[in-house]
């Protein structure tokens, strides 16, 4: 029996069998939108960001402590290192699964990107509500 | 062609040097100790010449990425649009580098 035929034996129809394969309704498409709402966060960021790296030079660490603490530029650090660290984890996936082909390898190359994009997300959100807390 | 390799590798340099964005926050946090720890390899002269190379990553890879936000967009196909796009990245990154720290000097050199 050739494919053909027994597809068409099929009781399902052909609309049946293609449903969900497709990007659309799946979270296919989730990594590239995100890649580009965290550019676009970054984007509106960086002005503000480079004003408060120039703020901050040549400050000792109280004085440093102090500015980073304030609500609104907390604020602004926490946007930019979560869109940043989300921004890096996605391209680094792509990158991986661009250029490793070997199935084990790549998983363990996927899950040290995930562990390593978390581990800085959450070390400077850490830093950031510490100083903000002013304890 | 070869700047779409750049963009990439900008990337990934930046994606390492979070590692000093982290390091900064988290040594501001810590104390004087540590905090006099991450200035002293900062204020080096490798130091400086990372967050030189860093600074520039960060704004090739801005601009080349709104680069691609046009292509995403529909437009810039052309083939003297794609040569502009890119040089203007190009050349972009390097001024801005270069005015950020002209900048930096200017402000943070005073303190």
């Amino acid at each position: 029996m050739s494919d053909a035929t027994r597809s068409n034996s099929s009781i399902r129809t052909a609309l049946k069998r293609v449903r969900g394969l497709g990007a659309s309704g799946s979270h296919a498409t989730s990594d590239f939108w995100w890649q580009r709402v965290t550019a676009v966060g970054m984007l509106l960021l960086t002005v503000p960001v480079i004003v408060i790296v120039m703020m901050l030079l040549g400050r000792n660490q109280a004085g440093a402590g102090q500015i980073l603490g304030t609500p609104v530029i907390a604020l602004i650090m926490l946007l930019f290192v979560v869109a940043s660290s989300w921004h890096m984890k996605i391209g680094m996936q792509v990158v991986i699964e661009d250029y490793i082909h070997g199935e084990k390898v790549k998983l363990v190359a996927i899950l040290a990107n995930n562990f390593f994009a978390l581990a800085v997300a959450l070390a400077s959100a850490y830093a950031i509500f510490k100083l903000s807390s002013g304890v | 062609m070869a700047m779409s390799i750049v963009h990439r590798v900008t990337g990934i340099a930046l994606y390492f040097g979070t590692i000093l964005l982290a390091w900064w926050l988290m040594a501001v946090a810590s104390g004087p100790g540590a905090y006099a720890i991450f200035s002293g390899f900062i204020g080096s002269w490798i130091g400086r010449l990372i967050v030189f190379g860093y600074t520039w990553a960060l704004m090739h890879h801005l601009l080349s990425g709104i680069r691609h936000f046009v292509w995403d967009l529909g437009y810039g196909f052309g083939p003297s649009e794609r040569e502009g796009l890119t040089w203007a990245a190009l050349i972009g990154g390097i001024v801005l580098t270069v005015l950020l720290w002209v900048l930096a000097y200017a402000f943070g050199g005073g303190r």
